[in-house]
């Protein structure tokens, strides 16, 4: 490929997440009110309410529930956002509004359409996730001097699923129950089960494994060794960080050829 | 020409709500029925399953971390703790969906309600057979968790069966209000103001905490809040141990569910002929 | 003759401050065929929504079968055969599913509706989809279903807005031929539509809507008489020159309308005409002879074309 084009076609993703953050850009409002108060009543409620019964009994690792809790709230809250931002667009641009066909007509290509999306989530998600960590170190959530880098973490673990959604979300052509089978299958019982409460081997070994293949647990693994003294080798940071880049570029990939098919059908 | 259609319609003149009502809610259920036995019912059936999720993580997890807590009953897991406030939520969250959101979809995108209006049904039948049919609903989905929270050992006593119609009196009282003021909601965009006010509600009504971390202002603040009301009510119900303030619990519901009603009832000509 | 059927005075109906029926008068009487004809939103849709009791009316008064629709809403309903103008089928549900709950609605035996359905599906020619899910159907057997529904009660009066919208051709005279039916058997007909042919077809009776008023009111035939000559003629000279010719052609027809692309002139005899410009040196790019329609009504009283 010659220079020139190689510049044309990744001009072409930007032009897509550009078309998106417009769009997104009238409901700013909504979007940084709602990254302002739902942290906020997460963690006066669950963070004070749950942990004062907790810290009164004997605490979990010797942190406060409070820190405990937040780079978990943090990374959850970044899958959450990245995850809407993907899945909402591709089903209006597929089939609601019918917008990636426009799309494709032009020299766009479907790879560049699903990674502009995936882009303009990002945007929004880095949005979320720095306004979350500044109330989280408000609240004094954040003990230690890496605790900034539990940003780039959370950030990650929305891009992996993100990916992911992006993929499952151009796949699937009848959206009558998706939001509910993808909320009540996926999104609630990650939330649940990935040791955001508590940690993970506390859970039963068969259920642990569902925090395997979670990015949520990746990211707060990660998290917490960066905002408290959570103790973490070496070799097991290398397997978060590795799971979630593989899941982000599995995801990429698939989405990039489920896009295809379906827009050149 | 009198048809079978005519002679229904007249035989029901002079009698109750004439002008709203023609006595035959059941057909809208019938309605939801027959869609119901051909849609993707996994998605319908597996309503009862979040609260179930929530108590198994919650319950266990944060449970072991909690402890044992103690109650005027005496000391109780926190999984027997959270039981009852999960599922007063979720009876709230399924009757907010179908009165709010449902009924905005079928008025709005749908039209399945001018379709109904269009014949001889009147308002009042329709939105009496989408509230039975979301009671129904929760009322299985109440019974669903009733028989997972015994099977895991968590309530002492057969009284803990009554849980089951008081998660239904709450889901009554939160559809009825729901109804009377999607009525005045004029686009979808008003709809979301309901999810500011239930997020809130839901973190702070103390499903999974008691009250007392709070100071008393705050307390009587959340006191006074439905979702609160609903808690104690199905706690007091699944314990057995009612006392006289049982009473008031649902006496808080018997007046949510008749304010709701009388204001859906008097807007239903704004609700559903524009 | 009888009280009318639908009696209707200074009907009003306005959303917010924007006026959509601007206090109509008509009267429908029984075993009538009786039309709205007018442009995009000149009240039609609003109008009937009121007849049949499903949007209630700002002012006037309205009675149907001597009764109003504000008091006896479920009563007049269980006359009626409502045909929206926009399908509302319970698109969760299959096509014979669709006709079964509808006639439940109106509180028949599912014996009775089930005697029905056949030859109701007959009637759509959807025998062949009656277990599919209306999602699936296409536009036009969307529309064909909904008209059959409306039939499930076996109403005296049957409500079409815009019938034939997506129907093809076929379909169409299928359906007029139906309707002509129905009407032989008593019921009363009202219907909307843009369709010139359409209201020359099925309407014994009709009035002209624009803007939330009515221009004009009697049967197809009299009120071409009324507001048209005999025949048109046609005439293209191109859009540049059509302008300019204007004038040249006013003196020699009786009447004469300009459109974006055509002009039209009124006259008596076309042919006749067309001569006599002819005769006069004028030689138009393109030339037509045609009766007068409704549409020139339209044009008429109002200065715009219907189908724009
Ligand atoms: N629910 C409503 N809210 C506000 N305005 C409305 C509503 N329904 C109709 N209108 C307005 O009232 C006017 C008349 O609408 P109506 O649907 O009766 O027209 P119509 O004659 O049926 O037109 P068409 O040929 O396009 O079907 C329009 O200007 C429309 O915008
Ligand atoms: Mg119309």
């Amino acid at each position: 490929m010659s220079n020139s084009i190689r510049k044309v076609s990744s001009f072409g993703t930007l032009h897509v997440a550009e078309a998106r953050i417009r769009n997104m850009a009238k409901w700013a409002f909504i979007i940084l009110f709602a990254a302002v108060i739902n942290p906020t009543l997460y963690l006066v409620s669950i963070g004070i309410g749950v942990g004062s019964l907790i810290d009164a009994n004997n605490g979990v690792e010797g942190v406060s529930y409070l820190t405990f809790l937040a780079p978990a709230l943090l990374a959850s809250a970044a899958i959450q956002g990245s995850s809407d931002e993907v899945i909402f667009p591709t089903m209006a641009g597929f089939k609601w509004e019918r917008t990636f066909f426009g799309m494709r007509s032009t020299p766009l290509t479907a790879r560049q359409i699903s990674l502009g999306i995936f882009l303009a989530a990002m945007v929004r998600t880095i949005v979320s996730v720095v306004i979350y960590w500044i109330v989280l170190y408000l609240f004094g959530a954040l003990e230690s001097d890496t605790a900034w880098l539990a940003m780039p973490a959370a950030l990650f673990a929305g891009a992996a699923m993100a990916a992911v959604m992006l993929a499952l979300a151009a796949k699937i052509e009848k959206e009558d129950f998706f939001f509910t089978i993808v909320g009540r299958f996926i999104m609630i019982p990650m939330f649940l089960f990935s040791g955001t409460f508590y940690p993970l081997s506390q859970m039963p070994v068969f259920l642990q494994f569902f925090g395997w293949i979670s990015p949520l647990w990746h990211a707060t693994e990660l998290g917490r060794y960066l905002t408290y003294d959570y103790p973490l080798p070496g070799i097991q940071i290398f397997i978060h960080i590795a799971v979630l880049a593989t899941m982000m570029l599995v995801g990429l990939f698939l989405s990039a050829r489920v896009f295809d098919n379906r827009l050149e059908k | 020409m009198t048809t079978e259609a005519v002679q229904l319609s007249e035989r029901r003149l002079g009698k109750f709500g004439d002008k709203y009502f023609a006595g035959r809610p059941q057909q809208v259920l019938l309605r939801n029925w027959i869609s119901f036995k051909s849609s993707a019912w996994i998605a319908v059936v597996s309503g009862f399953l979040e609260p179930v999720l929530y108590l198994l993580s919650f319950g266990y997890g944060i449970g072991e971390l909690v402890g044992s807590i103690a109650t005027p009953g005496g000391e109780i897991s926190y999984a027997a703790y959270i039981a009852p406030g999960l599922l007063a939520t979720s009876a709230m969250n399924g009757a907010m969906l179908d009165s709010t959101w449902n009924v905005f979809f079928k008025l709005n995108e749908s039209r399945l309600y001018n379709a109904m209006l269009a014949t001889s049904l009147g308002p009042l039948d329709v939105a009496l057979g989408e509230i039975a049919w979301a009671l129904m609903r929760g009322g299985i989905y109440a019974t669903a968790f009733t028989v997972i929270v015994a099977a895991l050992g968590l309530v002492t006593t057969w009284w803990a069966l009554l849980a089951i119609p008081a998660a239904i009196i709450v889901a009554f009282g939160f559809a009825s209000f729901g109804m009377a003021i999607t009525s005045y909601m004029k686009s979808h965009h008003q709809m979301n103001f309901f999810y500011i006010f239930l997020l809130p509600m839901f973190l702070f009504s103390g499903a999974f905490y008691p009250l007392t971390v709070f100071p008393g202002w705050g307390q009587a603040i959340i006191k006074a809040l439905p979702l609160r009301q609903g808690i104690e009510l199905v706690t007091r119900a699944m314990s057995g141990e009612f006392g006289i303030h049982i009473l008031v619990n649902i006496s808080y519901f018997m007046v949510m569910i008749c304010v709701g009603l009388f204001f859906t009832t008097k807007r239903l000509n704004a609700l559903f002929m524009k | 003759m009888s009280e009318p059927l639908i009696h209707a005075r200074g009907l009003t109906k306005t959303y917010g401050d924007f006026v959509a029926v601007d206090g109509i008068d008509f009267d429908v009487a029984k075993g009538e065929s009786f039309g709205f004809l007018g442009p995009n939103g000149a009240g039609k849709s609003s109008t009937m929504r009121i007849i049949g009791a499903t949007s209630v009316r700002t002012s006037g008064t309205l009675t149907i079968l001597g009764k109003d629709p504000e008091v006896n809403g479920p009563q007049i309903r269980a006359h009626l055969g409502v045909v929206p103008q926009q399908d509302n089928l319970d698109v969760e549900l299959t096509v014979s599913e669709n006709i079964f709950i509808y006639g439940r609605y109106f509180g028949l035996s599912s014996s009775f509706i089930n005697k029905k359905i056949p030859e109701l599906l007959e009637f759509a020619q959807l025998e062949e989809k009656k277990d599919v899910k209306v999602q699936a159907l296409s536009g036009g057997m969307k529309r064909r279903l909904t008209i059959a529904r409306s039939l499930v009660s076996e109403p005296d009066i049957l409500m079409l807005d815009e019938p034939t919208t997506g129907l093809d051709p076929q379909a169409r005279h299928i359906l007029w031929d139906r309707l002509f039916r129905l009407k032989e058997q008593g019921v009363t007909l009202l219907i909307t539509t843009h369709y010139m042919d359409e209201a020359e077809q099925l309407c014994d009776r009709l009035i002209v809507m624009d803007k939330g008023k009515i221009m004009a009111e009697n049967s197809p035939a009299q009120l071409i008489k009324d507001y048209s000559t005999k025949e048109v003629l046609e005439v293209r000279f191109g859009s540049d020159r059509n302008q300019e010719m204007v004038e040249v052609l006013r003196p020699l027809a009786e009447r004469i309308e300009v459109l974006p692309d055509r002009i039209l002139l009124y006259a008596e005899d076309g042919e006749q005409l067309l001569e006599s410009i002819a005769a006069k040196g004028i030689h138009p790019n393109t030339s037509l002879v045609r009766r007068s329609s409704l549409e020139d009504v339209f044009l008429r009283l109002t200065g715009r074309t219907l189908v724009e």
